[in-house]
């Protein structure tokens, strides 16, 4: 029952750092007179699915965010002005996304907003933001975000999107002539992860045989793999997220499709490799964010490997708590810069920030925020060539940062 | 489309419904004995699959997992029906219900704690890996084995309620239990043991979708939707009801899945929404 032990300690970990944020936020409520006193305070909102299927990803979002918020403070905080990160429970659900991301704003006064998990959460988020005049930056992959229509100057977004993810999954494992299917949660994230693949294919000259929309938190996927299997593709393409992606492919292997087709998935998810085990996800190729592994080569992320272990009983950062880190650092960084909190001064800092914490240089593209990285392709280890219980992936390619592997500022609507 | 894949689409949905049979039938039994709404059904059922995973892990075999954590989980039952739900017998038929509901969140956060909330690896038992060819298509050896087992236990089921002079107590006490103190049958141990097979069979469906699905705390909450789907379908109470109802559900979500297949989750309760019209008491349900 070593998965058990650790999922253990990750919990009581993930939840003291959970409590803090509550109990500060709660403090706030029960003395408006300190909140006043306190003005010095920068405070972070950071909503997040706390709870629903992927609190596994948020809560690593959460200790992430709350490592660049101590390392700042530790350096003596922002001109001598110490850092908060309020936490609040989304629970997946725009609606409540929305009236905390408020409530952040109107009773905890929040300077900035960080997090969101889920495409369409992160768009809740992201009207409440852009109304009020408040700075967000997501930490969820999204492409209408990049849009013309859903952009405002406030918005940053500093996850992957959907087209580059992609795009750089595609160059790494499709080839000229390859037949590809296509199983897709049937909402905002599945949709834009098909149109990428499907951008990057015409490119490349790999045919589509098939697509399968599924719904969304679908337990038992036994029913399309007939269909799937009638396609006769080389390569089958999931493209969903959490437990549907653990569970899909579980069924998927189960069916023997893994003996005649290439498993791709956009991203290939660390927590899910480690609630399924290796045999399910052996060969599995699919992007990244981030993965710990990266450290070898990458002295940032060796650095940002390290803080993260000092402070979490020798465990590693996973991809999405990557973005945690990677997010509410900029945003700090790009603070730092400005000398405070002013909305319009910390605008023109993101802009003009390079800024590299923990996976070689970013930087957000001034006409739509998008944040410009590398892309990682990795392939999931099987058992035998696992050095330790996190040697999970090889690192397929790094795919350097390049506005390349973006839609260009005219094509999202911008003008030139 | 051709007939080959109809045909092996078919096979899945019958595959598909042996699975919901077994999650449905623990809910139909005690609410058909007892008119105990039992919503932790759900929780019970992901309990069973982290015990099934526990046992496992300490023998090495994921036989004795199927062996005894149905059990163990079934005697837990047993003292959740004694020590709880029991006091509440001859109130409103809401107080359970709140009740089950209530512990079904117990049991949720209990094995987030214990066990954390990212899911733990429950592999396919080695000698049941792999798939057969059916001449239509290939199919999961496990899965064949989950279709033989619900059919042996559906087996013994019946064999239990119809042939032995327990069932037949049980069957005279689901109509009439006052008569039955009559005649001097102890009602609350009858009760008490359809109560702790209910939970068992929970947990035995539990410990089958283990291998097929991530074991995570949150596992059961579809199940209990579905387990309700079915008996409703099926009329509530009835076990031959929530049979074909299982089956039925399970070649709908099939043949939806081949053409809407993004329609496959709500395909059941448009399903349960057509039979509640028709036929507002389901399938094989007696009018109150």
């Amino acid at each position: 029952m070593t998965e058990g032990s650790r999922n253990i300690t990750r919990q009581k970990l993930s939840r003291r750092s959970v409590l803090a944020g509550f109990g500060a936020g709660a403090s706030y409520l029960a003395m408006p007179w300190v909140a006043r006193a306190q003005d010095e305070i920068i405070r972070i909102g950071f909503p997040t699915p706390l709870t629903g299927p992927f609190a596994a990803e948020a809560r690593d979002q959460v200790k992430c965010a709350a490592l660049a918020v101590k390392q700042f403070n530790d350096k003596g905080g922002i001109n001598g002005r110490k850092v908060e990160l309020l936490v609040r429970d989304d629970k997946l659900n725009g609606g409540e996304a929305a009236t905390r991301t408020l409530e952040l704003i109107e009773k905890d006064k929040v300077h900035a907003i960080v997090g969101a998990l889920s495409s369409a959460v992160q768009l809740a988020v992201n009207e409440v933001t852009r109304a009020r005049g408040i700075i967000y930056v997501s930490i969820s992959q999204s492409d209408t975000i990049n849009e013309v229509k859903d952009f405002s100057k406030y918005t940053f977004h500093e996850a992957l999107n959907p087209h580059m993810t992609t795009a750089a999954v595609a160059r790494h494992s499709f080839k000229k002539g390859n037949k590809v299917a296509h199983l897709v949660a049937d909402y905002a994230y599945g949709h834009e992860m098909l149109r990428g693949f499907k951008r990057a294919q015409a490119q490349i000259g790999a045919e589509t045989v098939g697509e399968i929309l599924h719904p969304f938190g679908a337990a038992d996927y036994s029913t399309f793999m007939p269909r799937l299997r009638s396609m006769r593709p080389g390569i089958l393409c999931i493209s969903n997220f959490g437990r549907d992606q653990a569970n899909s492919i579980k069924q998927a292997v189960d069916f023997g499709m893994k003996q005649q087709m290439k498993i791709v998935v956009p991203v290939l998810l660390h927590n899910q490799r480690l609630a399924v085990g290796p045999d399910v996800y052996e060969g599995v190729v699919g992007g990244a964010n981030y993965y710990w592994g990266l450290e070898s080569g990458n002295p940032s992320a060796k650095a940002f490997n390290d803080a993260y272990r000092d402070g979490n009983r020798n465990a590693i950062p996973t991809d999405y708590g990557a973005y945690g880190y990677t997010g509410v650092s900029s945003l700090l960084l790009a603070m730092q810069a400005a000398g405070g909190t002013d909305t319009e001064k910390v605008i023109t800092a993101l802009e003009d920030l390079k800024y590299d914490v923990a996976k070689g240089p970013q930087q957000y593209r001034k006409c739509d925020h998008q944040s410009v990285q590398s892309v990682l392709v990795l392939e999931s280890k099987k058992a035998a060539s696992m050095k330790s219980e996190v040697d999970l992936f090889d690192i397929v390619a790094n795919e350097p940062a390049s506005t390349d592997l973006l839609r260009s500022c005219s094509e999202l609507g911008f003008p030139a | 489309m051709d007939t080959e894949l109809i045909l092996m689409q078919l096979f899945s949905g019958v595959a598909l419904g042996a699975i919901l049979v077994i999650t449905a039938l623990g809910l139909s039994i005690i609410f058909g004995m007892l008119g105990v709404v039992n919503f932790a059904h759900g929780a019970l059922f992901m309990v069973g699959a982290y015990a099934g995973l526990w046992v496992a892990s300490l023998t090495g075999s994921f036989w004795w997992g199927l062996l005894v954590a149905p059990i163990m989980i079934g005697a837990f039952g047993m003292i959740i029906e004694f020590v709880l739900v029991r006091p509440l017998y001859g109130r409103s038929i809401d107080d359970p219900l709140l009740l089950t509901f209530g512990l079904g969140y117990v049991l949720v956060e209990a094995v987030r704690i214990i066990f954390g909330s990212d899911g733990i690896p429950f592999p396919t038992p080695p000698q049941l890996i792999g798939v057969v060819d059916l001449g239509v298509g290939f199919f999961p050896i496990y899965r064949l084995f989950v279709i033989g087992l619900v059919i042996l236990v559906l087996l013994l089921l019946w064999l239990g309620l119809e042939k032995t002079r327990f069932g037949l107590i049980v069957r005279a006490g689901a109509r009439d239990p006052t008569i039955m103190r009559v005649l001097g049958v102890d009602i609350g141990k009858v009760w008490l043991v359809v109560f702790g097979l209910g939970v068992g069979l929970a947990a035995l469906g539990g410990v089958l979708a283990g291998p097929m699905r991530s074991v995570n705390p949150e596992m059961g909450s579809l199940v209990l939707a579905e387990a309700f789907v079915v008996t409703v379908i099926g009329g509530l109470g009835s076990l031959l009801g929530s049979i074909v109802a299982g089956l039925l559900v399970g070649i709908a979500i099939s043949m939806t899945a081949l053409f809407a297949p993004e329609m496959a989750t709500i395909v059941m309760f448009a399903l349960m929404a057509v039979v509640l019209l028709i036929r507002p008491q389901g399938l094989f349900g007696k009018l109150a």
